[in-house]
């Protein structure tokens, strides 16, 4: 696994280096001051550079360093979430057992690998039970609108977030002790299918997508971003259990999903009126607007592998 | 109470300040949004909404370490001053100045006290609302803010609004909830000339409302 790991680590350095590389030359060109495309894209740049340095070190950690991290991008996540949506006084007690119950037995059920509870402990008990503790404070005002707010809430950020550690517990035969490299590829083909999609759109975006929703989204940007995505995958499919062929189907559903994701993220931005989650990563928003995509991509990734190459 | 001397920060109140101001931060990422005002070492008044024991830190956590180092939170002695224990944390970890509603004697004035700290050269962190508010509307001010404005014209008073803290730390619960929160710092607010005490207030009022990002949420 060192052999796959050294090399993924070199060829993000690549790739991070020549986007700086040439942002640097974009900025000499450009006329001054600089465009805010143009310092936006430096920021994310730099961003990235943050970001995949603190992956590679959780990566080195193993299953704590996984396990932790994600348990804090849920924590980071859900408090953007539950910022932006309608809560009253009544609810505190309900908001603190989301971060403080919710998230540390999540990612204890993704730790000991307990899959029957780890399933279904937030979409059944947690689905019947806040609604439930809701309901017993008595404050019906705007009632079905919070508990909702709050089924999201969790669903989103920690129980599909968790299913990105949660790849860590599957046992597929020959692959024993590389379930690292299964996050790997689903956090570089999606996060990477994103990057391009940006590319992509920012070069040949003519044709919005859906302009209601969000205006940033073109379907060449779709397009070209999902081919070479999918081309990605199939690229990196020697760190995986698939063939190159099945790589690529695999990145493709993974993300399709994932703009998916970034669409109904933007559709919840619309409705409660903001553009960005939070301001937690430079450039990029909040943790949300950084991992939307991942959130819808983790949990369908995680059962395809799960249904097909599990025993 | 009567004799107040401000000394610099003692190491418990250093140590306090850096803690609780890294604590407000990981609990809510606060951010200061300068809206009309910059940072500056200058003396201020700073004057804010008021739902929570939480909104004096994180006001003051929006602040350089030396500034905090002499901005002092005005508090209710009737509250603050109850138990030994409240007066430990109040006066020796947070340096907050104490007074009192009912006052008796002159020397326990509250404007004769915040008057003394102002000529000390500190600056000043009070809730014109007088007390925290539980409705989902600003109260009307107190006159302090006024009172203070005319004795001493040369303080800027600068207006406050402290996003999401009654949602985090609500009056009575004593568990925050982990929500991001920003203050927001506005223009400098002064008594025109002929100005009365009420039309300041309201006025005062109103650029302290117009500061909420969001006055569209009624949480």
């Amino acid at each position: 696994m060192r052999h796959e790991i050294s090399i993924l680590i070199i060829g993000l350095f690549v790739v991070l280096s020549t986007a700086s590389v040439t942002a640097a030359i974009l900025s000499a060109r450009a006329p001054k001051p600089l465009s805010s495309t143009l310092v936006n894209l430096r920021q994310r740049i730099n961003a990235w550079w943050v970001m995949v340095a603190l992956m590679t070190v959780a990566f080195f950690f193993g299953r704590y360093g996984m396990t932790i991290l994600f348990a804090l991008i849920s924590f980071a996540a859900l408090r953007e979430f539950v910022t932006l949506t309608h809560s009253r006084r009544s609810d505190h007690w309900v908001l603190l057992g989301m971060f403080g119950i919710v998230i540390p037995f999540q990612y204890w059920l993704v730790w000991t690998a307990w899959y029957g509870l780890f399933v279904i402990f937030i979409p059944v008990y947690c689905f019947l039970l806040m609604p439930a503790i809701t309901a017993l404070h008595g404050d019906t005002e705007r009632f079905l609108e919070r508990v909702s707010a709050q089924q999201w809430a969790i669903m989103i950020s920690v129980y599909c977030v968790s299913h990105v550690p949660a790849l860590l517990t599957l046992n597929v035969p020959g692959f024993e002790d590389r379930n690292l490299l299964l996050i790997a590829f689903l956090i570089i083909v999606v996060q990477g299918s994103d990057v391009l999609q940006y590319i992509f759109g920012k070069l040949f975006g003519k044709h919005r997508f859906s302009p209601n929703v969000s205006p940033s989204k073109t379907w060449e940007g779709l397009i070209g971003g999902l081919v070479a995505s999918s081309l990605l995958g199939a690229l990196l499919s020697f760190i995986t259990p698939f063939s190159p062929l099945q790589a690529s189907a695999v990145a493709f559903i993974a993300c399709t999903m994932g703009f998916l994701g970034g669409l109904v993220a933007s559709a919840i931005k619309r409705d409660q009126g903001v553009k960005d989650w939070g301001h937690l990563i430079e450039g990029h928003g909040g943790m949300l607007d950084r991992t939307d995509s991942l959130v819808f991509a983790a949990p369908i990734f995680f059962h395809i592998v799960r249904y097909f190459w599990t025993v | 109470m009567s004799k107040l001397s401000l000394r610099t920060y003692t190491l418990l109140q250093t140590v306090t300040s850096v803690g609780l101001s890294a604590m407000a931060w990981a609990v809510t990422g606060v951010r200061p949004i300068w809206s009309g005002s910059e940072p500056s070492d200058r003396q201020r008044i700073y004057f804010a909404n008021h739902t929570s024991h939480g909104d004096f830190i994180l006001l003051s956590a929006c602040l350089s370490e030396t500034e905090r180092a002499k901005t002092h939170a005005i508090a209710a002695a009737e509250y603050w001053g109850k138990s030994r224990l409240r007066r430990f944390i109040a006066q020796d970890m947070l340096s907050s100045v104490l007074i009192s509603r009912q006052w008796t004697s002159e020397a326990e004035h509250p404007i004769s006290i915040m008057l003394s700290v102002l000529d000390q050269g500190h600056s000043l962190i009070i809730f014109p609302e007088g007390t925290r508010n539980t409705s989902d509307e600003l109260l009307p001010f107190r006159s302090g803010l006024y009172n203070l404005s005319m004795a001493r014209p040369d303080v800027e008073l600068i207006p406050c609004w402290i996003e999401n803290m009654s949602r985090v730390l609500p009056k009575g619960q004593f568990l925050p909830v982990p929500l991001l929160c920003r203050v927001v710092f506005g223009a400098p607010v002064a008594v025109a000339p002929g100005e009365e005490r009420r039309a300041f207030l309201q006025r005062a009022r109103a650029e302290l409302l117009a500061l909420n990002p969001r006055p569209d949420r009624d949480d």
